[in-house]
């Protein structure tokens, strides 16, 4: 059973129903975020339903572009004998 | 003391043994201790045990708390889940450090004052560095050496600390520090206390030498690192400074410090040890913001952060130990013979990004709802931001290229069945702690009221780890991981010790060079000769002086003596020879 789960992520073969199956559950998630009860607020975005999938999104893109930037551009990411 | 038997002592005692066992004895044994433990922590009865005095000091080997006891569970439960998968090793050296390891930490989690802290602190430093050098090879080496440079460092501040503590106190019981709540009311003891703990804490800037140490140290040995230090960092700060402002900042850089650096990283255990950093961010910050609820956060946290943690260096552990590889360049299409493998490492991954029904999403969610009821909206932002890159590195990116990607046709199985029981026992534990939170909510040091699942809570949650996965899909060009290493802060004493090498072989030993070459080829002859002109002038000029006076003065003496004959008229005759002289010099004188 692990297996064919571990498969299914994995083999080529299933590469469009693993695409179906994503965007299927991200529109599902997206949808259950308007629908839920939304009782204490703390604050604006709270109230906001889908917020949390946009701000997923940008914090991911961020991440990898602001890293990249720092370990390219900045000069973080050196060559694996640097210490050498 | 028959309510209470010391877990360390356990594991200390326990560990001299080893060397003489062997076979199944001896895994029996092994497995043995660490079950004791955990039931030595379950019979525990709070109090205080083992009063004494020592240097007219109050010593206290075991405060047993709810605080402690939260600690004590999950370091015992870690010390037997790691033994299980440490079982194959023959090296009976590293059974006897991983003891002392753990037997160390659990007696910093009793320590009732800071002197048995300290030891225990020391203890765990040293026994821990040993995991690393039983790796052996250059690299481990070097990584050891600079890890327990950096811990005697941080140890010595640490006794600096305690001592101006003890000082201004009158005391060296361990406790909340008066004016941690209360920004300016520390004094310098206080702070020094403080930067020993944050440094075991690896609070960035003294955080590399946990991103340093542990990708080189054993694939067993790493399991035990990943679980003990950091936390006993955060039960003692727990423990000492609720509410210390500070601390929910560096928490919050923590946080976001260690998901940054994990996007450039190679290699597979130093990719999860910056999750550590991360991870320990979230605590951090909770203890700093210290309300009720953020306190118990921080511990939950870091109960939850230890299992599934280990269950991560346990899976990346298993593909090192069955593949011989560690950088993600190097690794991937092993899904197909490491399915279980697969599978048990994504649960650790689902539970510290913090997926409904596994153990990240009760004990994460509390710490930002603490900072939520805090009012602290930045904090918040930053924290939730982390999360998305949690999943994003450590539920994407190290499982794609470790174990799907581009197929490299390596040669693995799965590992050995120890190691696979341990991670099942792990991966049992992260499941029910996130669908049962109630036992672990029930041990924490004060009333929960949280309910991690309501509906808007669970959405939110899987709106930001999908659409993360959205990004990580969308983006994955740019994830690629390069075969580089990332400078962090150990780059000032790596670089530091080698400047300060280059200063005292160069500059400083030419310098030395040249101050002897003067004085053996000028300094030393012109000494010598010098001597020599004193010696001669000393016996020849000097002594020939003193000795001639004398010697005229011997004779003079003896002339004057036969003057003096004792005859009247002879004494007459000279007063009339004077007196015709001096009327002679007188007639002279007046013409």
């Amino acid at each position: 059973m692990i297996k064919r789960v571990v498969d299914f992520f994995g083999d080529e073969q299933y590469a469009r129903p693993r695409r179906r199956l994503f965007y299927l559950v991200l529109v599902l998630i997206v949808v259950a975020d308007f629908l839920v009860i939304r009782e204490h607020a703390e604050y604006l975005w709270d109230s906001l339903p889908g917020w949390s999938a946009v701000y997923g999104f940008v914090s991911c893109v961020l991440l990898i572009f602001v890293s990249k930037f720092l370990g390219h551009r900045v000069g973080l990411m050196r060559r694996e004998d640097y210490y050498d | 003391m028959t309510d209470f038997i010391h877990p360390a002592l356990l594991f200390i005692l326990g560990a001299l043994p080893i060397p003489f066992l062997s076979g199944s004895v001896r895994k029996a044994y092994l497995l043995l201790i660490p079950t004791l433990a955990i039931l030595a922590v379950l019979a525990m009865e709070p109090g205080s045990y083992g009063e004494a005095r020592f240097i007219g000091q109050e010593i206290l080997i075991a405060k047993v708390d709810k605080l402690s006891i939260v600690f004590a569970s999950v370091f015992t439960i870690m010390a037997l889940i790691g033994m299980v998968y440490a079982l194959h090793l023959a090296d009976a050296g590293q059974h006897v450090a991983a003891f002392v390891y753990v037997g160390s930490a659990l007696g910093v989690v009793f320590a009732g004052d800071y002197l048995t802290l300290y030891l225990f602190w020391e203890g765990m430093a040293f026994a821990s560095a040993y995991l690393v050098f039983a790796q052996r090879g250059g690299p481990a080496i070097r990584a050891g050496f600079r890890y327990l440079m950096v811990h005697i460092t941080g140890g010595v501040i640490l006794l600096g600390g305690i001592i101006s503590h003890g000082l201004a106190t009158g005391s060296l019981l361990f406790g909340p520090i008066a004016g941690a709540l209360t920004n300016g009311g520390m004094g310098v003891g206080d702070y020094l206390i403080l930067a020993g703990f944050i440094l075991n804490a690896a609070v960035p800037p003294l955080n590399a030498w946990l991103t340093d140490a542990y990708p080189e140290a054993t694939v067993t040995g790493a399991v035990f690192m990943s679980a003990f230090t950091t936390k006993t960092a955060v039960y003692v700060l727990a423990r000492a400074f609720p509410g210390t402002e500070l601390l929910v900042w560096l928490g919050t850089i923590m946080a976001l410090y260690g998901v940054i650096y994990a996007v450039l990283e190679n290699d597979c255990r130093r990719l999860l040890a910056y999750h550590i950093v991360s991870q320990v961010g979230y605590m951090i910050a909770g203890i700093g913001i210290g309300t009720e609820m953020a306190v118990n956060g921080a511990a939950s946290h870091a109960f939850a952060h230890i299992l599934y943690k280990a269950l991560l260096f346990m899976g990346a552990g298993a593909v090192i130990y069955v593949t011989g590889r560690r950088r993600l360049t190097e690794l991937g299409g092993l899904y197909k013979t490491m399915p279980l493998t697969v599978a048990l490492y994504m649960v650790g991954a689902f539970a510290i990004s913090a997926f409904p029904f596994f153990s990240g999403f009760v004990t994460k969610s509390m710490v930002i709802a603490a900072a939520g009821a805090d009012h602290r909206a930045l904090v918040v932002l930053a924290l939730t931001m982390a999360s998305s890159g949690t999943f994003l590195h450590t539920g994407l990116k190290l499982p794609y290229y470790m174990f799907f990607g581009t197929d490299r046709k390596l040669e693995a199985r799965e590992p050995p069945r120890n190691m696979l029981i341990a991670m099942g026992m792990a991966a049992v534990l992260c499941i029910a702690i996130g669908v049962f939170p109630q036992p672990l909510y029930a041990l924490l040091p004060y009333p929960v009221d949280f309910e991690p699942y309501t509906g808007s809570h669970v959405t939110e949650s899987l709106g930001l780890l999908m659409f993360t996965a959205l990004g990580f899909v969308l983006f994955l060009w740019a994830l690629d991981p390069e075969n580089t290493i990332s400078l962090d802060t150990d780059w000032f004493y790596r670089k530091g010790a080698r400047a300060f090498m280059w200063l005292a072989e160069r500059p400083l030993a030419r310098y030395e060079q040249v101050v002897s070459n003067v004085s053996e080829t000028a300094a030393l002859p012109l000494l010598r000769g010098a001597a020599r002109a004193g010696l001669r002038l000393d016996l020849a000029g000097v002594d020939a002086v003193v000795n001639g006076i004398a010697h005229s003065i011997l004779y003079g003496g003896g002339r004057l003596r036969r003057l003096q004959t004792g005859v009247v008229t002879h004494y007459v005759l000279a007063m009339i020879v004077g007196l015709i002289a001096a009327t002679a010099v007188f007639v002279v004188a007046w013409r």
